[in-house]
């Protein structure tokens, strides 16, 4: 599914002394299943255009596509409803929810969905025994490492087999070992046909081989695009 | 349908787990909230029963009593005004009462003196009210010993205590012949305190009242329904002033209900992000938080009723007791006959339950539908 920017920008605190536009008209597509990333400094934009992409936000101008349907403009209901169905998430600081177990975590977005349970439990532990975290299923997340963690997150990502997976900062609470390790399963889920859409200034995952292309952010513009 | 079944399930099934990790504040807050709907169906339950416990007593007294005022004060009925009476149709009985109060110093209380209405009963006899007898420390065969009006001990032996069922009206009561009667108070013989008259037909209870006062101006009818509305404006009065108390910690209870429910914390609002950030709609979240305050509410509203049952029913409302029972200084101690009211019940419930619910998804609801992209910062 092909994902088209055109002339995005997006303000924040719009009409307020401290107006700010984080994203300053950005026209760019994305072609499905391929590994995007999206470079750049701290605040050049790029958490805000995934955002946008993954229905998080709405851009203040500018349209979004997602395959041949405009979602820039959708209501707040269907837009929780793409996200859903399309997008899998892996934040920066993993956003687990503490207390909970790890097989909860992961079960988390399907709950909307209303699926039997015994389907949910087999998606979540298939997920589990795929990313060698059977053994923690119901340890409560707070005991997990850093790299568990992300796996968790990645886990809870794919739990609504979505097609684009969005994954903001992956490696940034993460030492080299793990950020290679993450990068193999990146590309797993390509193989797999997923698309992923990744934002990072490291240099693992940006100058990984994983990843088809890069795409250089400053000051809310798209300054190069390679790939 | 088994999808919304289903999907109400498991977001019942997070609300469960996210109150058992904020266990602390879960509790306290259950404690509280228990508390005040403890309290508040104590003092409910408690009146109501006592209206109904005193209609259910009072509905063997006769119909009409009688007395005549003096300058706007009752004052003593001679007893030719029963024979001035005479055959008024629908009137079935009428007799002459004496009645009165006795303050005993030894333990600071007024007992209400009644006759007995047999003039048979033995001079020196009486029979007492189980509160009396609890707070002289007296049973029968012993004897009590009371100062005339003009200053003559006389003594009386207890023949018998009056039935623990109708202590509510009897604690402090004691019976006694009329001769004594008019021994104690001074009262010459062809007066009483007041009559008291039977009507054949109860709803001619009214004009049966109307014909006594062009009879007999100088008199006051007093009806069985209006003593009924008094003890129900005493109760009200006194669930009144209970209520008036409890006001500052229901105030309290209100605002740590609005301090958490609006009061969302950072670490609440992320949750809500987040679950929004994976795909749950703001309905979802509102749904969630809803049925965190009905778990809330609800199970302090079974708990707090059921306890408020045991203390009124089983426990005499012994918290309560200074403030809801007795207009004399001897308590009553009884138990009340299990009544439980649906609309009071609903009442309860409307004012108690409610008002947290909303209380708790108005904040819910500006939160969840914001954009959940702060969660990606």
């Amino acid at each position: 599914m092909t994902i088209q920017l055109t002339n995005i920008k997006k303000a924040y605190n719009q009409g307020k002394p401290n107006e700010f536009w984080a994203i300053q008209g950005v026209s760019i597509d994305f072609e499905p299943n391929r590994v995007s990333c999206l470079k750049g400094a701290s605040g050049s934009g790029k958490t805000t255009l995934l955002s946008m992409i993954g229905c998080l936000t709405r851009p203040t101008s500018g349209r979004i596509l997602l395959g041949d349907r405009v979602i820039s403009s959708l209501p707040e209901r269907f837009l929780t409803e793409v996200r859903r169905h399309t997008f899998g998430f892996i934040f920066q600081r993993f956003n687990l929810i503490p207390g909970l177990s790890v097989l909860e975590n992961i079960m988390l977005p399907a709950y909307p969905l209303g699926l039997p349970y015994t389907e949910l439990i087999a998606s979540a532990k298939r997920l589990l025994k795929d990313f060698n975290l059977s053994a923690k299923a119901d340890n409560p997340v707070e005991w997990l490492s850093g790299g568990e963690a992300q796996r968790v997150a990645i886990c809870r990502a794919l739990i609504n087999d979505p097609q684009i997976v969005i994954a903001d900062e992956p490696t940034a609470n993460l030492d080299s070992k793990l950020s290679y390790e993450f990068m193999g399963l990146i590309d797993e889920l390509q193989q797999s046909g997923k698309t992923i859409l990744l934002t990072s200034h490291d240099s693992v995952v940006y100058d990984s081989a994983v990843v088809d292309r890069v795409v250089e952010m400053r000051d809310g513009i798209v300054l190069t695009d390679a790939g | 349908m088994l999808y919304f079944l289903r999907k109400q399930k498991y977001l019942i099934d997070y609300t469960l787990s996210s109150l058992l990790r904020r266990k602390a504040k879960s509790l306290g807050l259950l404690a509280v909230y228990s508390m005040i709907v403890f309290m508040l169906a104590s003092v409910t339950l408690f009146s109501h029963a006592l209206r109904n416990e005193a209609g259910l007593m009072l509905q063997a007294s006769p119909e009409i009593i009688l007395q005549r005022m003096e300058a706007g004060r009752h004052a003593m009925i001679p007893t030719d005004y029963l024979q001035r009476i005479g055959q008024l149709r629908g009137v079935k009985q009428k007799e002459g009462r004496l009645w009165g109060y006795y303050y005993d110093p030894a333990v600071k209380a007024n007992y209400t003196i009644m006759t007995g209405g047999q003039s048979e009963t033995p001079l020196t006899s009486i029979i007492i009210g189980t509160g009396i007898a609890r707070a002289r420390g007296l049973d029968v065969g012993d004897y009590l010993t009371l100062r005339s009006q003009n200053g003559e001990a006389f003594s009386f032996q207890i023949s018998a205590l009056l039935d623990d069922k109708s202590e509510l009206v009897s604690a402090d009561l004691l019976l006694m012949s009329p001769k004594a009667f008019r021994r104690v108070f001074n009262i010459p013989e062809g007066l009483y305190t007041d009559l008291v008259l039977s009507v054949r037909n109860p709803r001619e209870v009214i004009t049966v009242a109307e014909k006594l006062t062009q009879l007999l101006p100088d008199t006051r009818p007093i009806l069985r329904d209006e003593v009924l509305r008094t003890y129900d404006s005493v109760f009200s009065w006194r669930q009144g002033i209970l209520f008036v108390l409890l006001t500052g910690s229901i105030l309290a209870f209100v605002i740590f209900a609005w301090d958490k429910a609006s009061g969302l914390s950072a670490e609440e609002r992320r949750e809500i992000g987040i679950l929004k950030a994976v795909g749950w709609e703001t309905a979802d979240v509102m749904r969630m938080k809803f049925w965190e305050g009905m778990i809330i509410s609800l199970t302090a509203f079974l708990i707090g009723y059921l306890a408020a049952y045991a203390h009124v029913f089983f426990a005499s409302a012994s918290l309560f007791e200074p403030v809801l029972k007795g207009w004399a200084v001897l308590y009553p101690q009884f138990r009340l006959t299990p009544f439980v009211d649906g609309l009071q019940l609903a009442t309860l419930f409307f004012f108690s339950v409610l008002p947290y619910i909303v209380a708790t998804i108005i904040p819910i609801w500006r939160t969840s539908i914001a954009d959940p992209d702060a969660v990606m910062r």
